[in-house]
């Protein structure tokens, strides 16, 4: 058996762990519901009662007014995105408590590739998830235009690289499970909320222009302006530039991170 | 302290003969060496100026009580950990320079079960195997004859979750083996094992190095070191002995392990 690692090694090692990736998303169905139920119970119950005390403007990428529902979807992509990327950091702290990540670990492959894929492999379950959380919206008379089902694409792909890349960067930092819960608290609900998946900016400006230029500098909504634009076949630079960016800060905080050479959890006692 | 290869024991390559001095080289070559290796975390110091070396086709035991630094030594040997000092050789690749290759000569069972219990075993096989560039359809055939070989091959569509201790610690071994390691390092398997299962995976073990595998068996339990072993007593994070089992000390292992250490085992 050859023990230099040819191209064709490392297409195997990608798709091998893409496919443990699904197995464990498919043996897990209780995560998919749980997926799926989030949004849905935000865009058929929370955004139903604001419609009626939030008034929303003509702002870009929409032409017209739009329905609260309507405005809030590609918030919903995002947060389907921000979840699956939080899913993914605790199956890595998981695997780590577990001892399965020292398997993934001890792989001949460069560690920044063996991360990169387990990003990857986990961007491609939340695209699936959010075009099923799409379809659904659908049905329930929330429709973009047809060519914005396929835009939509690549910035769900960008969007959710970066969201995932945070994610793994964050699990580098919790070293149990238990920790996952403050997680939660100070950094996914305080990003999700400070952002313009729920309301516009412009409307945050009113109440606080503090929180409204915090909610602008926050990478999420970024993402979800991102995601928004290209449902409608538009593109917004910005949100591609920081999201881009912030892809790039976060995957190479997880890379060092991860590093056994650099990174501050592989030095401590009993890290892997 | 340290002992040359089983296979050749000539220092020149005048002593190669037939083989060739290329085939000698490898062959003098250790399956693990180790020199001046010291780790530690904050002001703990968990191995001391470590040197050590495994000889190819041999059962080397690493003996020490809990805490002398054995998993940190094995961490360091899988590059969980970055070693900072010193040089790890594993089939003459240095660890460093050469991780890739280095680790694609290792096959690892550590002390923590390490397999997905929400997948089948086949799916854990396919998987390392994966992890080593080695796709499903070649993987299959390997797959049974390591399932044979450790005993399981009954196995290969059980959820792993649904194995016993025993059946899943064979499992780990037979993971370990897909990719043809020259080197198994085994970082305490027989922990919680009845003794039934502790037996079988200790002859599950020597009958693969009969087949030619070099194995790094870290333990605290005596009974599992023949006399013709290799030995390395790690205590405190320091190697007190290193040579063949039944020439360390006066040949009672017990006795001279107390001795050393100040211990029981």
């Amino acid at each position: 058996m050859s023990r230099r690692l040819t191209p064709r090694m490392w297409l195997i090692a990608f798709l091998g762990i893409a496919r443990r990736e699904t197995l464990r998303f498919i043996n897990q169905r209780g995560r998919f519901l749980a997926a799926l139920v989030r949004p849905l119970v935000w865009l058929f119950i929370f955004a139903a009662g604001f419609r009626a005390v939030l008034g929303l403007s003509i702002t870009p990428p929409y032409q017209t007014y739009v329905l609260y529902e309507v405005y809030v979807t590609p918030g919903l992509c995002a947060m389907i995105q921000l979840f699956n990327g939080m899913q993914s950091s605790l199956s890595m702290v998981h695997d780590r408590e577990t001892g399965a990540m020292r398997t993934l670990l001890v792989s001949p492959f460069p560690r920044w590739f063996l991360l990169a894929s387990k990003l990857v492999a986990g961007v491609i379950v939340s695209i699936i998830q959010v075009y099923t959380f799409l379809g659904i919206a659908w049905l329930w008379g929330i429709e973009a235009p047809p060519v914005g089902y396929l835009t939509v694409l690549p910035a769900l792909f960008l969007s959710g690289l970066m969201l995932g890349a945070m994610g793994l960067f964050l699990s580098s930092t919790i070293r149990q499970l238990e920790n996952f819960a403050g997680v939660m608290n100070f950094v996914i609900f305080p990003i999700f909320f400070a952002s313009s998946a729920l309301y516009p900016l412009w409307r945050m400006n009113e109440s606080s222009p503090l929180l409204h230029d915090i909610c602008a500098v926050n990478p999420f909504t970024h993402a979800v302006e991102l995601i928004r634009f290209a449902l409608y076949a538009r593109l917004d630079l910005l949100s591609l530039l920081v999201v881009s960016g912030c892809l790039v800060l976060f995957f190479a905080g997880a890379v060092i991170m991860y590093d056994p050479g650099k990174g501050l959890w592989a030095r401590r006692k009993g890290g892997a | 302290m340290v002992k040359r290869s089983r296979l050749c024991s000539t220092s020149s390559d005048e002593g190669c003969g037939a083989f060739g001095p290329r085939l000698c080289q490898m062959q003098q070559q250790d399956a693990l060496s180790i020199q001046n290796v010291s780790h530690s975390f904050g002001s703990f110091q968990a191995l001391k100026d470590v040197s050590l070396t495994v000889p190819r086709g041999g059962f080397t035991a690493l003996l020490g009580v809990n805490g002398a630094g054995k998993t940190t030594l094995f961490s360091l040997i899988t590059r969980l950990y970055d070693n900072r000092s010193g040089r790890i050789e594993v089939a003459g690749h240095d660890l460093r320079r050469q991780s890739g290759a280095a680790l694609a000569r290792l096959g690892v069972v550590f002390q923590s079960r390490a397999l997905d219990p929400d997948l089948t075993v086949a799916q854990n096989m396919e998987y390392h195997a994966a992890l080593h560039g080695i796709s499903r359809r070649e993987a299959r055939p390997r797959i049974a004859e390591v399932l044979a070989q450790v005993d399981l091959a009954d196995r290969l569509n059980a959820r792993v979750s649904s194995l016993s201790g025993g059946q899943s610690r064979r499992a780990e071994i037979a993971r370990a083996l897909i990719h043809r390691p020259e080197l198994l390092l085994l970082d305490e398997p027989t922990v919680g094992l009845d003794v039934r299962s502790r037996a079988e995976v200790v002859a599950l073990t020597r009958a693969l190095v009969q087949d030619g595998v070099s194995a790094l068996w870290a333990t605290h339990i005596l009974d599992e070191i023949r006399p013709g072993d290799g030995l390395i007593i790690l205590h405190k994070g320091e190697v007190l002995a290193h040579g063949n089992a039944g020439e360390i000390g006066d040949g009672d292992l017990t006795r001279t392990f107390l001795r050393l250490t100040g211990e029981q085992v």
